[in-house]
This record gives C-alpha cells, structure tokens and sequence, in this order.
C-alpha cells in the first residue's frame, strides 16, 4: 500500500480535483483548509494509517479523528479513493437525506466519530488512546486540528490528561496554515508559538512542512523511542495548489465561480503535465 | 460542609413515613458507589471516569479496589465527557461521574456531539444533583439539566427515587446501547419501593394507587409526595403517586392513565419549572386533550432562596405539608 512520492503527488492533484468538483457540485464547502490538509491526509491513509473498508470493525485498527470537521471534502475524497464508499455518493453532498453532510458523521463508512464544533477531537482521541492502553492493544490514534481551532480551551484540557497518561499512541497534527475565517490567526487571538505551548504541556513536538510526502512520513511514522504523545506541527497553505486561492482567508468556505473552477482545474491540469515533463526530463 | 444535613422532614412528615411503614434507606450516591463497585468487580470493561470528583461521588473505595478502572482527568469537565464518548468508542463501558451542575452545563457540547449525536453509550452520572449542595448557591446547583437534556436526541434520562431505583437503573445501564444520563443527590432517602417490584427502563412505578389527586414525581421529591398522599387520606383525599423515575423516554400511559382517572394532577421535581417532568407531563397531557386542574411543583425563574436543601425544598413547597396543601387547593378547583 506504501505509494511512492510521485504516485502520492499524482494522487494529491487528484484529491484536489474532485474536491473542487463535488465543492462546486454542491455549491458549499470548506475549500481552503480542505487544499491545506489533503496532503497530510493522502500520506495518512496511503502510507500511516492500518485501517481499511476491510479492518474498519476491527478493534485493533488504526483511528483517524478529524476535529476539524469542516474540512470533510478533503476526507470524503480520500475515503472513496481508499474503498470506503463509491466516490458517485458525493453527488448527494449536503442534499437532503444524505449522509454526506458538511461535517464528517458515522453515517459515512470510514469515519469514526462526529465532529463540526471545534475542540473535541483531541478529548475523544485522549479517550481511545488511553483505551487503547488499557485493553493492550497497538493501535494508534490519529487527530487533527485547525490551529484556529486550537483557541478552544478543551484542546489543553486534553493535552494535559495525554501527557499525564504519557500516551504515546497519540499523534496529533496540527493544520497550521495560519489563518482561519476572520484572518490571520495571530491577529485574530494569537495562540502561538504553538511548538513551544505543546512541548511545556509535555509533548514530543515536531515541526515539519505539511505538503512535503517525505516530512510528513517521517514524523507521522511510529517510533518506539517516544513515551510521550506527539504534535507535528505541519506548515501549510490554506488554498495549496490554486494560485488564486493560496493563503487568503476570503477562501474558508469559498465556492469558485463557474470561471474560477475552470481556472483551477487548469492549474490542476498543468501541474500534471510538469509533473510528467519533469518526469521525462529524469529520464 | 461536614456539619450533618439539616434533615429533610418536619416531625409532622417523620412520623407519617413512621405510620405508612416507610425505613429510612441511604444517599442514592451511596447506592450508586456500592452498585457500580460490585459490577466493576465482575466486568473489567467497566471504567468510572472522574473529574477530581471520585471524593464526591463516594468513589474512594472503586479508586483502592480497583486502581486501574479508573480514569482521573482533573477539573476538566469538557475534556471528561469528550474521553468518555473515545474510552467508549474504543468498546469500554463508561461511567461519567461528575457533579450534575458542571457536568450538564460546562460539557453540554461534549454530551450533545460526542456522545449523543456520535451514538457512543456513555454513562453520565450527575451527582449531588438539583439543590443537593444547598448552601454552597445557585453554581452548584441543576436545576436546567432535565430541560436541556430533554431537547437533546439520543439521550436517556432517569433521575431514581430511592435506593432501589437507583440500583436497578444502574444495573440496568450497563449493557444499554445508547446514552443515559442518571442524576441523583446525597441524602439519605426513605426505601419506597419493595425489592420485588419489576424496574423498568421508561415505565413509571405507581407506588399508591387513588382518584382524586395524582402526584407524578420524579428524584428525591418522590418522597415528599408519598408522605403528602398519606397526609391528604387523613383528610379523605385518594393519591396516586408515580414515581417517573425515567423522564426520557417519558411514560406517556401512566400520564393519560393518570388525567382520565384522576381529577387533578400535581407534578413534583428538583428542577426548574421550565423543560422538566411538569412541562412534560402537561404537554402530554394537552396533546390527548385531557384538561384537568394541573400544577407544577418545582423552583420558580428566580434566584433560588439560600438555604440548605431543605431549607429550599421547604420554601418552594416540596414538602408533605406544601404538597398537601397544592392538592387541596386544586381540588377546590375541580369541585367548582
């Protein structure tokens, strides 16, 4: 199942593709994060995570939690592409009596728990890592979270209960695109350095670029020499690989006119064929 | 704190439960501690999970008996209910303990998302719940936490009478596939039911059957209305009262059963007026058109009086004597 950088590069213009397209079809969406976190999920569920639509009942898979709910595009793509559900199910995105709502449910094959409202992902994953513990068993627990999310206090009620249970089967990865609806999140209500914070909460804190397939592996990957939880820090773009897009806040929850989503797809388009000149050039 | 609790009961109110035969049993928390310690014994599964509340919620002896069954977080209510809902997710079964004010106000989010809507079975054990805490004042009371639960879906709620009823609802809780919050105080509380009686999950108990007054009660104030019920046949009056110990899902036939046999009802809870068992019961009752004299007992919309827990029971009228005279005077109504 491990893909190699270039099978995951293709894979992640791929991720942006349809996310921009059911975005579109639907006419709502969390665009900007979703393009800040899909790399991070594609090396997640291509080289990281045991689980599978096969091992999802099994108690001893891996769990992914992702708190920042509104970025469910980004997770719905990557599921389908994994086998969970047929990607046509987007179609019903956020249309009546679908389960495939703007926030990610457990209606959805592959997702394990309800999140939308900020702040709750870390306690629930604390919760499956400490069970985990109890019962012996290897998995680990994966959690991301918006760094604007990280203003909800709950976040460091449950950074202080995983390092005081040194749970190193929790890894969580901060989205850190710096910004989130209102703008900048240091101007917003400036949380940083969060590198700093979580390393006095008692975490492993890792700093990594969150579109970079082999950083991200790295410090993703399990290590037994850690006993504590850890944080990867992964720098990213809110609005990654759409010129337009790239770090503007205006682009949370912006939907691209019919002009703006031809103009992305052909930016998609031409980061395939560079990707296959330089391929060729390689060669 | 450590000065013994004013007692519940006016001599008046002492000596009917001595003549309706009633023994005064222990706190529901006792019951709930002991309950719990036992099944734990026997389920390795079980975990009680605390927020610095395991001295509260007389866990101490769990806490030494079974050191790895339990899961401390810390003045944490958030991050609690939030390691509940994954603790349950990952296949434990989870007992929540925490103080009912806090547990239900400052985890609300965590109780709707994480465990209700996310369909994980938590066990939410609020305790020294409504005005429990008396005079520590209003932060430390719940006096919300049935009429914000009640408009959360996929949630049980159950608040016992006495001893029994809570160590049947606990038992009971174990295996349950969805959420249950249970609330209860740390008085000790006379034994109304027999240990024989069928305990069921969403069906009422009629704990004295009669005509013209119908007490519908839930929690410690069950009690009250048993006592009132023995006062008002002194005086020729016939009480039914039901023990509601199950709010949600609500026993909309004892309701009915109730209004079409009774010619008044009064409703009894240490709660609000507002969203509790009494909204409740009139909403069912409307709905079939059923309109009969109907009062709520429960604290009004104001800043509750200071006082101990009897103290404030006694001043809202959740008494022998304040209940008594509720019915009577509905009763005048009906006669009109």
């Amino acid at each position: 199942m491990n893909l190699s950088d270039r099978e995951l590069a293709l894979k992640s213009i791929a991720y942006r593709r349809s996310m921009l397209r059911w975005i579109k079809h639907a006419g709502a969406g969390h665009t900007g994060g979703g393009l800040s976190c899909i790399d991070i999920l594609n090396v997640l569920y291509h080289r990281i995570l045991r689980v599978s639509p096969e091992s999802f009942a099994d108690p001893n898979r891996d769990r992914y939690i992702q708190s920042k709910g509104h970025c469910v595009e980004a997770l719905y793509v990557v599921l389908a592409d994994r086998g969970f559900f047929p990607e046509e199910k987007l179609h019903t995105l956020c249309q009546y009596d679908s389960p495939f709502v703007g926030h990610p449910t457990r209606a959805v094959p592959g997702i394990e728990h309800n999140t939308g409202a900020l702040g709750h992902g870390l306690s629930v994953a604390v919760g499956a890592a400490i069970a985990g513990k109890k019962d012996r068993r290897d998995f680990r627990v994966y959690v991301l979270i918006g760094d604007g999310e990280l203003a909800e206090g709950s976040n460091w009620e449950a950074a202080m209960a995983a390092a005081h249970y040194s749970l190193d089967n929790l890894i969580a990865i901060v989205d850190h695109n710096t910004l989130q609806i209102s703008g900048r999140t240091r101007d917003v209500c400036n949380n940083e350095p969060l590198d700093e914070k979580f390393r006095a909460f008692g975490w492993q804190v890792q700093t990594v670029d969150g579109h970079n397939f082999n950083e991200l592996t790295a410090a993703l990957a399990p290590s037994d020499d850690i006993r504590t939880p850890r944080m990867i820090i992964a720098n990213t773009t809110k609005g990654k690989g759409i010129s337009f897009m790239e770090d503007a806040a205006k682009w949370h929850h912006g939907v691209p006119t019919d002009a703006q989503y031809v103009a992305a797809m052909r930016e998609l388009d031409d980061a395939l064929v560079s990707m296959a000149k330089s391929a060729g050039a390689a060669r | 704190m450590s000065a013994p609790a004013p007692s519940m009961h006016t001599p008046q109110a002492k000596a009917m439960a001595e003549k309706l035969g009633l023994k005064m049993g222990r706190a529901n928390l006792e019951e709930f501690a002991e309950t719990l310690l036992l099944m734990a014994k026997a389920n390795r599964n079980i975990l009680a999970v605390t927020s610095d509340s395991r001295g509260s919620g007389k866990l101490g002896p769990f806490a030494q008996a079974l050191p790895d069954q339990i899961v401390e977080l810390g003045i944490a209510e958030q991050n609690l209910v939030g390691v509940a809902a994954g603790l349950a997710s990952a296949g434990k079964t989870v007992y929540a303990v925490s103080p009912a004010c806090f547990l239900t106000s400052r985890a609300l989010e965590q109780i709707k998302n994480d465990v209700a809507y996310s369909d994980h079975p938590v066990k939410l054990i609020g305790i020294s719940a409504g005005v429990s805490y008396g005079a520590l004042g209003s932060t430390h009371h719940s006096l919300h936490d049935l009429a914000v639960l009640r408009a959360v879906n996929n949630i049980d709620i159950v608040v016992p009478g006495d001893n029994f009823e809570t160590q049947e609802v606990i038992r009971q809780s174990v295996d349950r596939p969805i959420p249950i919050y249970i609330r209860f105080g740390k008085a000790p509380l006379y034994d109304l039911n027999a240990p024989t009686t069928i305990f069921e999950l969403g069906k009422s108990i009629t704990l004295r059957d009669g005509k013209d007054i119908a007490f519908i009660a839930t929690g410690e104030s069950v009690t009250h209305a048993v006592l009132a019920a023995g006062a008002l046949a002194e005086s020729g009056v016939s009480s039914r009262v039901i023990s509601m110990h199950t709010v949600k899902p609500l026993d909309t036939q004892a309701i009915l059963k109730a209004g079409r046999a009774c010619r008044a009802i009064v409703t009894v809870e240490e709660h609000s007026i507002f969203g509790g068992l009494g909204e409740a019961c009139a909403a069912v009752l409307m709905q079939a058109g059923i309109s009969i004299p109907f009062q709520i007992a429960a604290f009004p919309d104001e800043h509750t009086v200071t006082g101990s827990q009897a103290d404030i029971f006694r001043h809202y009228g959740i008494s022998m004597e304040g209940l008594a005279q509720r019915a009577q005077t509905l009763l005048r109504l009906d006669s009109r």
